[in-house]
């Protein structure tokens, strides 16, 4: 069969909502986008244990320290699916770690923002966690078969994070005067950075179109960060706290909230490397890694050792 | 006799919260994934146990003692831990050795507990158990695959164990407390340590050089290594700048 009947045949697979699985054809782009976006997401999990990680040892209370731990261990745990699921697609985890490591694979830029006290723990949970399911959903229907799997798995996890996050700010907005100041600072310092998570403006995404049509994505940029507005308007209510944007309003001939312009300039800053801790997160993964890398060959040692072992027995 | 039960109980406790809080250090700087996944679950076992264990300590203290007023706010001479789970987390190789040296020896001391009259701590000890038998397991592997792994590793452990081993004479040393509840902790001695030498020896290591190793004491009456008014000063940070406060 020539490959433009490939092609359609794919296309046509996509069009009836039928999965594409690891041994299918597959188009060398819908394979590399593949790659790029789920490596992308692994990466993002495991560099996102670092700036909660840095207030295990000052939680609070024996309870917020056994929460926030469980937390990150969850976000280890959607590295170690979602590196399996980009595995699939013919790419070594090892390769991978590589380009992170390098700079040519991308995460979040979110997590290149400090964690600077203990209510950013209740920020990240409720705004980063909550910005992130929102695309995290959308993927449970992405058309590449083990990404879509490993999202529902995800997603389940994360909801429960965006709850805990929200009702560990709850807490706080109940709390004391310094609790409530440390509560609104939280919010004040992550809003818009959770804003920027949904990416660039429609007409400037580069990504977009294709992955529209190959249906990895469902929903726009746009789309759905006035889908996060929408829900955050609504539940900073609860919390007695504002969110720090004037322009925020409820519009109903449009009936979602408006809401002002993000800083685009921040935002390709800290995407080009220019974030307050870009260099401490990258560094801090590429010290793990190789300060790791005798015990993974001890362990790698070992295991032949064994295997000879059982061989000559 | 309540004094002592309550004693005990701190003890046992602070060793769970002060190795938690060490191996959490670990978390997101594992050499794997898969085993800073693993390092974590264990740190959370031990606060877990920590939490019941104060829990039940706060009951027999009484007045306003709460879980988190016992972990959090006491000062550095009234923490009981031993002085072991209090040593640097230093590379994995003394990591691993710490936990092993531990959970070999919280496996004799639950095993024992689970028949202990007092039924709080016997039923902590049956529920712990489980948890501590996957710790020792788990730590033993990775003590043989670094023992036996490369030469580095056999060196790096080898090390581990030159910084470790004083710190283990502590634990079979009974305090007041836990002679006066009739918990000897040097009947556990002759077990731990055919379990420690087996383990060590598949692992190409020998413990001949220890043979008359002079031993640390002091954690578990409160006399502790210049490292834990570090370990409070991060554990309490919060607690003591907002005073008072629910979280």
């Amino acid at each position: 069969m020539d490959s433009h009947n490939l092609e359609e045949q794919f296309q046509h697979k996509i069009d009836q909502e039928i999965k594409i699985e690891p041994k299918d054809w597959m188009p060398d782009a819908y394979r590399k986008t593949n790659i790029r976006q789920i490596s992308q997401h692994a990466h993002s999990e495991v560099v996102g244990m670092l700036p909660e990680g840095n207030w295990v040892s000052r939680a609070p209370s024996l309870k917020r320290k056994v929460i926030l731990i469980a937390k990150i261990q969850d976000e280890g745990g959607h590295g170690l699916y979602l590196y399996a699921a980009a595995e699939t697609l013919g790419q070594s985890r090892e390769q991978m770690i590589n380009d992170l490591h390098s700079g040519k694979a991308k995460y979040s830029s979110i997590f290149n923002y400090p964690a600077l006290t203990w209510a950013d723990m209740g920020a990240i949970g409720w705004l980063v966690d909550g910005a992130a399911i929102m695309n995290q959903v959308m993927l449970t229907r992405t058309s590449y078969g083990p990404y879509a799997r490993a999202m529902v798995r995800i997603c389940k996890e994360e909801s429960f994070h965006q709850r805990q996050g929200f009702e560990s700010l709850l807490v706080l907005s109940k709390g004391s005067e310094g609790q409530r100041v440390l509560c609104q600072d939280a919010i004040n310092r992550w809003w818009w950075p959770a804003l920027m998570m949904f990416g660039p403006r429609d007409h400037e995404s580069t990504n977009s179109d294709m992955s529209m049509k190959w249906r990895i994505k469902r929903k726009t940029n746009d789309e759905l960060r006035q889908q996060f507005v929408d829900m955050i308007a609504e539940q900073i209510k609860v919390l007695g706290m504002t969110l720090p944007d004037p322009a925020l309003r409820w519009n109903a001939i449009r009936n979602h909230y408006d809401f002002g312009e993000i800083n685009w300039n921040e935002f390709w800053q800290v995407v080009k490397g220019n974030g307050p801790c870009n260099k401490e997160r990258l560094e801090a993964r590429k010290k793990a890694w190789g300060q790791g890398a005798w015990v993974r060959e001890a362990a790698q040692a070992y295991a032949n050792k064994k295997n000879t072992r059982t061989k000559a027995a | 006799m309540q004094q002592a039960l309550l004693d005990y109980t701190l003890y046992l406790s602070d060793n769970s919260l002060i190795l938690g809080q060490r191996n959490a250090a670990w978390c997101g700087h594992g050499p794997v994934l898969e085993q800073d996944i693993a390092i974590t679950n264990i740190t959370l076992d031990l606060i877990g146990q920590s939490r019941i264990l104060y829990q039940y300590a706060a009951q027999l203290k009484g007045g306003d003692a709460t879980e988190d007023s016992l972990a959090f706010l006491r000062s550095e001479r009234e923490y009981k831990n031993c002085l072991l789970v209090e040593r640097p987390n230093g590379d994995w190789a003394q990591t691993i050795l710490r936990q092993f040296l531990f959970s070999c020896f919280q496996r004799e001391l639950y095993t024992q507990l689970t028949k202990e009259k007092d039924s709080t701590l016997a039923a902590i000890a049956t529920k712990a158990l489980r948890e501590v038998s996957y710790h020792y397991r788990w730590s033993r592997e990775w003590v043989l695959r670094l023992g036996d792994g490369t030469a580095e590793s056999h060196t790096r452990l080898a090390s581990a164990l030159e910084n470790l081993w004083p710190y283990t004479g502590e634990l079979f040393k009974g305090a007041d407390y836990e002679l006066a509840l009739g918990l000897d902790p040097a009947m556990l001695y002759t077990n731990w340590l055919s379990a420690v030498q087996s383990t060590l020896k598949e692992a190409t290591l020998s413990l001949a050089s220890f043979a008359s190793c002079f031993m640390q004491t002091g954690g578990k009456t409160g006399i502790h290594t210049e490292e834990l008014g570090f370990i409070l000063t991060d554990l309490q940070y919060m607690q003591r700048t907002y005073p008072g406060c629910d979280w």
